[in-house]
């Protein structure tokens, strides 16, 4: 039954306008900096600090918008013979795989023809994509949780946008003012446990150490090298990126398990 | 097919909507649920389709209690009170989304007809005024062989002919037996179709019985004299 639910959502998303917003401006952005840099790696760079920025904006942002403006298709779906949790996940589904679908034809077609099977970026640049892919799983996720909690639609926008703000810009600025503070401590255990309760952090870290310029990042670098560069680490790091798309896709069936439509 | 409401209380937050109500319904037949604006009456029978969650209480049909189930619903055409749609789709579109979702046989060419739909089928569903959204709500609803059937206030907008045509089609579903439970104001179709009341007050039920025993305990000549005097 998911994958029905997930089949009309997704059909109704791809034929919506934004969709293809979305994915004319990855394309635009990917041929843009191609055009500019005809150095893969360094696109990349680029890419990266925009892709773990924007994702989680566009996903926090199409999944309330999503949320609010289906509502209608929702109550049909909630009185026809079908688990809510199926209903949920397959909008869910829906919502992330048309954006990750849009990220990854974006970027990956002008890639594509700049080269990338012939460059030795690959892997990184898969690394890029995925982290990408995460990070719109997780935020969709987390704002449809948001809207699931608040009927009234501008303060689900409103606290939605302020999730993806907390993550985006608040959480590293705490982060920052705590190291200052307190810089007479050893920090090296706490700088990476603060890192792994952000998504958006977690992947840039990941990106930045595939890239293999964590060198730029002095005595934190080479730490975080010395811990996300081993199997261990690079396993945590993706099962904590794991768990922040499962803890909050759980919390989602339980909430609207509990709602009144 | 029997349905049995025990104990249900529903709140929404400090709001007591639902305080106990307990009924069965145990043979085929139109059952009206009445009572004034707020009283709950869309509230219950959106707890039978397990749409709105309790506080405590149960629902049963044929025995098992299907609260927290959804498999129930298969045996349940539901009219929503207010006909509402996924905008982008066409009326064609959007009837064989559902036969796809349910997976039964259906016949929506009969009811098709029967409400002049055809010149629509073709329309997107936000282009429809709100009469001829209703009869697309009905052809969803009555194009299933449900032995259940909820239909919250199902003569919203329409035209006196449609009326008319719902009122046979009504008529039709009941005797094939099955178990119908209506919300409505015009109770010129209670009068004519109800076998039995269901009048919420105030959280409970104030009355259940026919048309006759409601007009006999009031003293009254007709129904909207008996609801009057119920509400003063």
């Amino acid at each position: 039954m998911i994958s029905k639910v997930l089949k009309y959502s997704f059909s109704d998303l791809i034929r919506s306008r934004w969709s293809y917003v979305y994915l004319v401006f990855y394309l635009v952005l990917g041929f843009t900096l191609l055009f500019l840099n005809t150095n893969l790696s360094k696109a990349i760079i680029t890419l990266m600090n925009i892709v773990v920025i924007l994702t989680p904006l566009i996903g926090t942002i199409f999944g309330v918008m999503y949320y609010y403006n289906s509502r209608e298709f929702t109550e049909l779906l909630l009185a026809q013979p079908i688990k809510r949790s199926s209903i949920f996940l397959g909008q869910y589904l829906g919502i992330s795989l048309s954006l990750t679908i849009s990220l990854v034809a974006g970027l990956g077609i002008p890639f594509l023809i700049y080269g990338l099977f012939q460059s030795s970026v690959i892997l990184d640049f898969i690394m890029l994509l995925l982290s990408g892919a995460f990070l719109t799983f997780i935020f969709v996720a987390l704002s449809v949780n948001i809207a699931l909690l608040n009927t009234n639609k501008i303060k689900g926008f409103g606290y939605a946008i302020l999730m993806w703000l907390f993550f985006a810009v608040i959480y590293d600025g705490i982060f920052l003012i705590s190291l200052v503070l307190f810089d007479d401590y050893p920090l090296d255990q706490f700088t990476l446990v603060a890192s792994l309760f952000n998504p958006i952090d977690l992947s840039r870290i990941m990106i930045l150490l595939k890239l293999d310029i964590s060198a730029l990042l002095g005595y934190t670098g080479a730490l975080f090298q010395k811990f996300f560069g081993t199997y261990l680490g690079s396993f945590i790091s993706f099962g904590t990126l794991l768990l922040w798309v499962i803890i909050p896709v759980s919390l989602m069936t339980r909430f609207s398990n509990k709602k009144d439509f | 097919m029997v349905i049995s409401i025990s104990n249900i209380t529903k709140k929404f937050g400090n709001l007591t909507v639902l305080k106990g109500i307990n009924f069965d319904l145990d043979r085929g037949g139109i059952f009206a649920v009445l009572g004034p604006n707020g009283s709950g009456k869309t509230t219950i029978l959106k707890i039978i389709l397990g749409m709105v969650i309790p506080q405590s209480g149960e629902v049963m049909i044929d025995g098992k209690v299907v609260n927290k189930s959804w498999g129930h619903r298969k045996g349940i055409g539901y009219l929503p009170q207010i006909a509402r749609f996924p905008d982008n789709l066409t009326v064609n579109e959007l009837i064989s989304m559902i036969k796809d979702i349910r997976q039964m046989p259906a016949e929506e060419k009969v009811l098709i007809e029967k409400f002049g739909m055809e010149p629509f089928l073709n329309q997107k569903l936000s282009n429809l005024s709100g009469g001829t959204r209703q009869k697309v709500n009905i052809i969803l609803t009555f194009m299933f062989d449900s032995p259940i059937l909820i239909l919250d206030e199902p003569t919203a907008g329409l035209d006196p002919l449609s009326l008319v045509r719902l009122k046979e089609l009504i008529q039709q579903e009941k005797e094939k037996g099955k178990i119908i439970l209506i919300t409505t104001h015009i109770l010129n179709l209670v009068e004519s179709l109800a076998d039995e009341i269901i009048f919420l007050l105030e959280g409970d039920i104030y009355f259940k019985g026919s048309v006759q025993e409601l007009t006999k305990k009031t003293g009254m000549n007709d129904l909207e004299h008996s609801i009057a005097r119920i509400l003063e």
